[in-house]
């Protein structure tokens, strides 16, 4: 579904990315974990197709698709979610409206009519009850006055809103407490198949006991130093990142 | 609101002005310039009683005394008076016309302009003074109205027909003597709409003048004056476009509203005006008087405009709070975009005990646009338990435009409770990202984010014209990111 070669990634200049390797294939769920400023954000929003990064190498093929190509809403309309570490306000604009035109967005982009208000409400019933996101939340501005956890919350609604074929969810976990932790977690679980994907940035192994990856990967000063199963996460947890650093300075 | 925001969406549009076009048509024009004889022969083409003709000159003397004014926050390039043609009329019949008496040329011109003057495809609801320069084309629903005693029609045939009431109420909240455009108005104004709804009644429709000007070098000086007699309601809407020119065109209109007691008025603008190109050239000149009055006891104006037109605007839409436990109310979308220039807002002027006032202003510049913002709420000593809430915001979406804010506040009864509070905030890049991480492109998104930050005054709009001006507002500001 996704191979990742040798992807170089620059910000003003300063290469952030070093030739990140990685393959993704359907019903899989990666988790990339490493220290803070490792590159982990820079990767998630470089595949999403954030402007400020610039890719100077590598290629990224995305359902057999040159994804590097794409603009950042056909990426999305192809079917990769963003979950954001810092989902933004947007004034003024309710979170049923923002999802309607997503979701006709997406339509669109498949040809299909726009979404009927009967089906729309019913997904949004559906998919509100998931993530357990109240209706006063939803008639809201989307993430206007909102608490952290709910902004997370709130992005998990979103991606059980768009159904998206690849997931990227960086640092969900960050912010919040244990029982938000479990009921973002379980929405991800519900939403696994065996034809979707998830990469699961993390700093934290606490979110991996809920939502369990088959690979963990570590990424360290731009680039994957270590790839494992689902132990290496443990691992880290027990010792800690430094013997990551040390093993490669 | 959320329906017609997904049909905005869903609208394929070009980012070019939509009604630029041009009416061919027979069209009356009397010679450039201005002196008493135009004056004269203005009043004569209308087919004036005296008293009228005696107020034009009157004015026109007065304005010949007067400097354009030139506090604005606006650079305003000299305007030649005696370039400029102050009549022009598309040939026909005096009005009031049949539908099969008005040139089919015109009622396409409106058709194309979405306001289809057959009463039968209008929207149901809606009573329309159609204004092509000069005069009135044509104004539907007059008898619907005129059976619960309401008058709508064109300001040419309101003068002729109730000379009364005209001679009661003209000048009387804008006198002649006013400001250097409204003396020129008051001078040469050529039509326009009145409206005077009886006692007790409540205006089943929403009544709308929607002004087109056609002819080149002309000015339009259309004068509005609407009557709300006591226990009255009426909801006024005002549409106007222009053809895409060149030259600057020039615009000065008066509008006159007259709430008596426990009458309320609502007065929406939609003001489309062509804005001239992407380099500034060409564009109409909007310089305009707005003012109304609560004059009765519990009685309430409230102006709502969405500013997306013109080349530059210079306008303040006012309210004199006159009655005790009186409402003034101000709701203001402002754009600028490439070279447009705006300096609007408001005035309340407290001078009933009681009375209130709110002033909700968004402005939003883009490219080099410069828009201001400027309001007087002033508190005389009369007015005790005086209550205004002031917000005005200001949003930014470039480097190369500016926002700015002037608000006065003069307080002589020490009772007043003035609140105000301003924010300036840009549009981000990221709120942009977001919205196309979720499918949404650019131009999409710009137009979600503006009618989410213009929320508050949209949904003060008539429902139809919400919609109107959604679109409006996401075209005017096309092209204006990445
Ligand atoms: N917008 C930006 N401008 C400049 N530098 C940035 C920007 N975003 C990230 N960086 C830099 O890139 C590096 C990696 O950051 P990031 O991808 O956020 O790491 P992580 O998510 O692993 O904590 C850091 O050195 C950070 O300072």
């Amino acid at each position: 579904m996704l191979q990742i070669k040798d992807l170089h990634v620059s910000i003003d200049g300063k290469e952030i990315l070093k030739g990140i390797n990685l393959e993704v294939k359907a019903g899989e769920v990666h988790a990339i974990m490493g220290p803070n400023g490792s590159g982990k954000s820079t990767l998630a929003a470089a595949l999403a197709g954030r402007d400020i990064f610039e890719i100077t190498n590598g290629s990224v093929s995305f359902l057999s698709e040159n994804l590097l190509e794409m603009s950042p809403e056909d990426r999305a309309r192809k079917g990769l979610f963003l979950g954001f570490q810092y989902p933004v306000e947007i004034p003024g604009v309710s979170i049923v409206n923002f999802m309607k035109t997503a979701i006709n967005e997406h339509r669109k982009f498949k040809g299909l009519d726009p979404i009927s208000a009967s089906d729309f409400l019913k997904l949004m019933r559906e998919k509100k009850d998931l993530v357990g996101l109240t209706s006063s939340l939803t008639n809201r501005s989307v993430n206007e006055g909102f608490s952290g956890g709910e902004k997370k919350k709130n992005e998990i609604f979103q991606m059980a809103m768009l159904q998206p074929t690849l997931a990227i969810l960086d640092e969900t976990d960050s912010g919040l407490d244990i029982d938000a932790l479990r009921i973002v977690a379980q929405g991800v679980n519900k939403l696994r198949r065996n034809d979707n994907a998830t990469i699961v940035i993390t700093h934290y192994q606490r979110l991996l006991e809920h939502i369990v990856p088959d690979f963990v990967h570590v990424l360290y000063k731009g680039k994957i130093v270590k790839s494992s199963g689902r132990e290496l996460a443990l691992e880290l947890e027990e010792k800690g990142y430094d013997w990551i650093k040390e093993d490669n300075e | 609101m959320e329906e017609s925001q997904d049909n905005l969406l869903n609208e394929v549009t070009g980012g070019v002005y939509k009604y630029g076009f041009i009416t061919d048509i027979d069209t009356e024009i009397i010679p450039k310039g201005l002196n008493e004889d135009v004056v004269r022969l203005i009043s004569a083409k209308k087919n004036e009683p005296e008293f009228m003709l005696e107020f034009r000159l009157k004015a026109y003397r007065h304005w010949q005394t007067m400097k354009m004014p030139e506090w604005a926050h606006l650079t305003i390039p000299e305007i030649n008076y005696q370039d400029i043609i102050f009549y022009a009329a598309p040939k026909q019949k005096a009005g009031p016309l049949s539908l099969d008496e008005v040139d089919p040329e015109l009622l396409r011109t409106f058709d194309k302009l979405g306001i289809p003057l057959e009463e039968q495809k209008l929207l149901s609801g809606v009573a329309v003074d159609a204004v092509m320069d000069s005069i009135s084309v044509k104004t539907t629903f007059r008898e619907t109205l005129a059976e619960q005693g309401i008058i709508f029609c064109s300001m040419s045939e309101a003068i002729r027909e109730y000379p009364e009431l005209i001679k009661k109420y003209l000048g009387t909240v804008v006198p002649y003597t006013d400001n250097y455009f409204a003396s020129l108005n008051s001078a040469v104004f050529s039509d326009g709409s009145f409206c005077y709804i009886p006692k007790g009644v409540r205006c089943p429709m929403e009544l709308s003048t929607y002004f087109r000007i056609n002819a080149a070098n002309t000015g339009q000086f259309e004068r509005t004056l609407l009557v709300a007699d006591d226990d009255s309601y009426v909801s006024y809407l005002e549409g106007c476009t222009a053809p895409m020119r060149d030259e600057n065109q020039l615009h000065a209109a008066v509008v006159e509203i007259l709430a008596l007691e426990n009458a309320e008025v609502k007065y929406s603008t939609v003001q489309n005006w062509y804005p001239g190109d992407k380099n500034g050239k060409g564009g109409i000149y909007n310089f305009v008087t707005k003012r109304g009055i609560c004059k009765g006891d519990n009685s309430k104006i409230s102006w709502t405009q969405v500013e997306t037109g013109s080349a530059i605007t210079w306008k303040y839409p006012s309210c004199i709070l006159r009655g005790n436990n009186t409402t003034g109310e101000f709701y203001s979308v402002a754009v600028t975009n490439n070279y447009q220039q705006a300096d609007t807002g408001t005035k309340m002027i407290h001078i009933g005990k009681n009375s209130r006032s709110t002033i909700i202003s968004k402005g939003i510049s883009a490219g080099h646009g410069q828009n201001s913002f400027r309001s007087l709420v002033k508190v005389l000593k009369s007015a005790g338990n005086v209550r205004n809430f002031t917000q005005c915001d200001s949003m930014l979406m470039g480097d190369k435009c500016g926002a700015h804010t002037f608000p006065y506040i003069e307080v002589e009864n020490q009772s007043a409770v003035i609140e105000h509070e301003a924010t300036t905030s840009k549009i981000g890049e990221d709120q942009i990202f977001y919205c196309n991480q979720r499918g949404i492109d650019t131009e999409n998104a710009v137009g979600l984010i503006i009618n989410g930050y213009a929320r508050e005054v949209l949904n003060k709009l008539p429902m139809e014209f919400a919609v109107e001006a959604q679109k409006l507002l996401q075209i005017s500001l096309e092209g204006s990111v990445g």
